[in-house]
């Protein structure tokens, strides 16, 4: 059996200038410049990539799923939020 | 010397340092330390295959004589390969891979630099993309050098060890011999005196973060460019050249 | 906040999500036996992957020409990828990467058997890439519509990079069905040797099958495994007729009537010794993964604790 594991990291890989960090995938490295390198080495065959996050996953907070309902469905009801919610006149263009 | 003969061996030089080292680090793949480190040794173990590829396809259209890329790559005598005695020597263990990569790619960073400004275009833009794939390698294995120097006791005295073992053959590194000169003189080849303080000097910096004492012994073994190998080599060709031996003559 | 919600009530809420297509996210509610069964299936699929690499790795250092050798270490690193992303998303159910592998080397997981099978000559890499990774991929792209969102994925990204994996094999058996009365032979001794284990690979017929069921319900799984198995004989059957080989089946005909082939029955007792542990190279298969750990241990404990010394040092 293992004791000392490697920690678990989090990958982001932008995929091109102008476009976000997007989740990938995760792996294992003793610290966090091994962690960018097998990054590349892994998620970055291909160049699916130009710039890499990692962060050690035990860092992440996320929502509880059961919580999902209060957290989100709240939003759905707020249609004034979004352009289509409201009327323009024919001819008015760029708006 | 013909020059372009001259050219012709000095690109089977290079083309043997790097195809015999990949052919050592392929034989990782599988068996690495963990997931991460297997994948990352095949990089450097692709880069290496394709930089020896592209050396000697322009070896072989130099038309000095009639052998394909291939043909230079798996059906020479082993007299007739001219790498390095470091990069045949054996894996042993990850210590004695990574002490002989980093070895090895403390010499190519400075080396591929100063080749990308030959005269020689063909072998200048090899040298370019040899270069970033270089730069990789020699942070991948500097960063090892560290964590394996300054690691636990058990790691430290390996590395140590394999550092120590494998240091007879680095003064080889910068022996020059006429085709050196003769292209050094043309404008195509590395001065190779002028890059060893490079050299000399990310050893010691790496060495130095890692605890990694200098080895003493002076005493060097040379004549991987003249053909004259360590007993290692043997065994290497044996299972490269298997298919060229069993079945010669037919494509693949 | 959260109120308690009765198990049947649970459940029922997650089959819903299930037969309306949302995928189940590693934090959501699921049933013990849907986490269990993916756990199974995700590290037996990762364990299949990393066991894969040494049959072919066999070759890496005898492969016959650059291109071939360049082509086969990267085919082979894809895989150790596959087997990483693999135990990425088991990690994602609880499933520790460390104990998975344990798990694998003391023989309590499973992985693909036909990796037990020996790599004899040069063709088997071609016959690997063409019947192997083509059962594979048969078996695979159904899983990209999993119901458990990572595993989802991660066979999004691995049936995107194995496409070419099948079509270098194919490549390979191509060029030596072509080339000369040696070399065709040799892919035929690998045809002959390979075509059974490929069939196997699809596990055992549905009539068999202990977890089909439950898994289709689940989404998990969304084709039978003789449903895949047809698939893939109707598929290679003229694929080998093309380049003149033979399949090794003295009962294969084309059924007019299913307008599919009728083949022979499939020897379920080898396939059953060789899960047991009796194929040729379990042993070996096994014993070198835990020889790979096991000379490693150094190397992950000193990354380790020089990664320790420099935060410390960072922190005073």
């Amino acid at each position: 059996m293992s004791q000392a594991e490697w920690p678990l990291f989090e990958v982001f890989i932008r995929s091109k200038n102008g476009l976000n960090h997007k989740h990938v995938g995760s792996l294992r490295a003793a610290d966090e410049e091994m962690a960018i390198q097998n990054a590349r080495d892994v998620y970055t065959r291909r160049s699916e990539g130009v710039s890499i996050w990692v962060v050690q996953s035990s860092l992440i907070t996320a929502s509880d799923p059961q919580d999902a309902d209060a957290l989100f469905e709240p939003a759905d009801s707020k249609i004034y939020r979004h352009p289509t919610f409201y009327d323009v006149p024919d001819g008015i263009s760029h708006m | 010397m013909e020059e372009k003969k001259a050219l012709f061996e000095y690109l089977l030089r290079l083309g043997d340092d790097s195809l015999i080292l990949g052919q050592r680090l392929s034989e990782w793949c599988g068996h690495g330390p963990i997931l991460e480190e297997d994948i990352a040794m095949t990089n450097i173990a692709l880069d290496l295959i394709g930089q020896a590829t592209n050396l000697f396809e322009y070896a072989s259209s130099l038309g000095v004589d009639k052998r394909s890329a291939d043909e230079l790559a798996f059906v020479r005598y082993e007299k007739d390969y001219r790498n390095l005695l470091l990069v045949e020597q054996e894996n042993t263990d990850f210590g004695y891979t990574l002490a002989r990569q980093f070895l090895f790619d403390a010499f190519r960073k400075p080396f591929f630099e100063a080749l990308s400004q030959s005269s020689d275009q063909q072998l200048a833009a090899i040298a370019e993309k040899s270069l970033k794939e270089t730069k990789y390698h020699l942070q991948h294995s500097s960063e090892w050098m560290i964590r394996l120097g300054d690691g636990t006791d058990e790691s430290h005295e390996r590395i140590q060890q394999a550092v120590n073992q494998l240091w007879a053959y680095t003064e080889e590194i910068f022996e020059q011999d006429q085709i050196d000169q003769q292209l050094i003189q043309a404008g195509i080849a590395v001065d190779l005196s002028v890059i060893r303080a490079s050299w000399t000097k990310q050893v010691q910096a790496v060495f130095s973060e890692a605890g990694i004492d200098l080895p003493q012994n002076t005493w060097q073994q040379k004549g991987g460019r003249q053909g004259k190998h360590t007993e290692h080599m043997g065994y290497l060709l044996a299972e490269m050249q298997f298919m060229q031996r069993a079945y010669p003559q037919m494509e693949w | 906040m959260s109120q308690e919600l009765s198990i049947e009530e649970l459940e029922k809420r997650f089959q819903e999500k299930i037969d309306a297509e949302i995928k189940i996210e590693p934090n959501d509610w699921m049933p013990d036996d849907y986490r269990k069964t993916l756990i199974r299936q995700i590290s037996q699929h990762a364990h299949s992957e990393i066991v894969g690499m040494l049959p072919e790795g066999n070759w890496i250092t005898r492969a016959p020409s650059l291109r071939r050798k360049a082509v086969l270490l990267a085919k082979v690193q894809d895989e150790a990828g596959h087997g990483l992303y693999l135990y990425s998303a088991a990690e994602t159910l609880g499933a520790d990467r460390e104990e998975t592998i344990d798990d694998l080397h003391s023989g309590k997981a499973k992985y693909s058997s036909i990796f037990n099978y020996p790599t004899l000559s040069w063709a088997d890499m071609g016959t690997i890439g063409w019947l192997v990774d083509g059962a594979a991929i048969m078996n695979q792209v159904p899983l990209c519509r999993c119901s458990y969102g990572p595993y989802a994925r991660a066979m999004v990204r691995v049936c995107k990079e194995e496409s070419f994996h099948q079509r270098q094999g194919f490549e390979i058996v191509t060029k030596l069905a072509q080339g000369t009365p040696e070399q065709k032979e040799m892919a035929q001794d690998s045809l002959n040797r390979w075509w059974w284990p490929s069939l196997m690979m699809f596990g055992p017929s549905d009539a068999d099958s202990q977890h089909t069921a439950q898994s289709m319900k689940w989404k998990i799984k969304r084709n039978t495994n003789d449903d895949l198995r047809q698939q893939f004989v109707d598929i290679t059957v003229p694929q080998a007729e093309l380049i003149g080989l033979t399949i090794p089946d003295p009962d294969l005909k084309w059924n007019e009537e299913r307008q599919s082939y009728d083949f022979g029955e499939i020897n379920w007792d080898e396939f059953n010794q060789v899960i047991r542990g009796n194929g040729p190279c379990n042993k070996k298969r096994i014993e070198d993964r835990r020889n790979a750990k096991e000379n490693g241990k150094w190397v992950r404990e000193a990354a380790l604790a020089h990664a320790e010394k420099r935060k410390m040092k960072k922190a005073v």
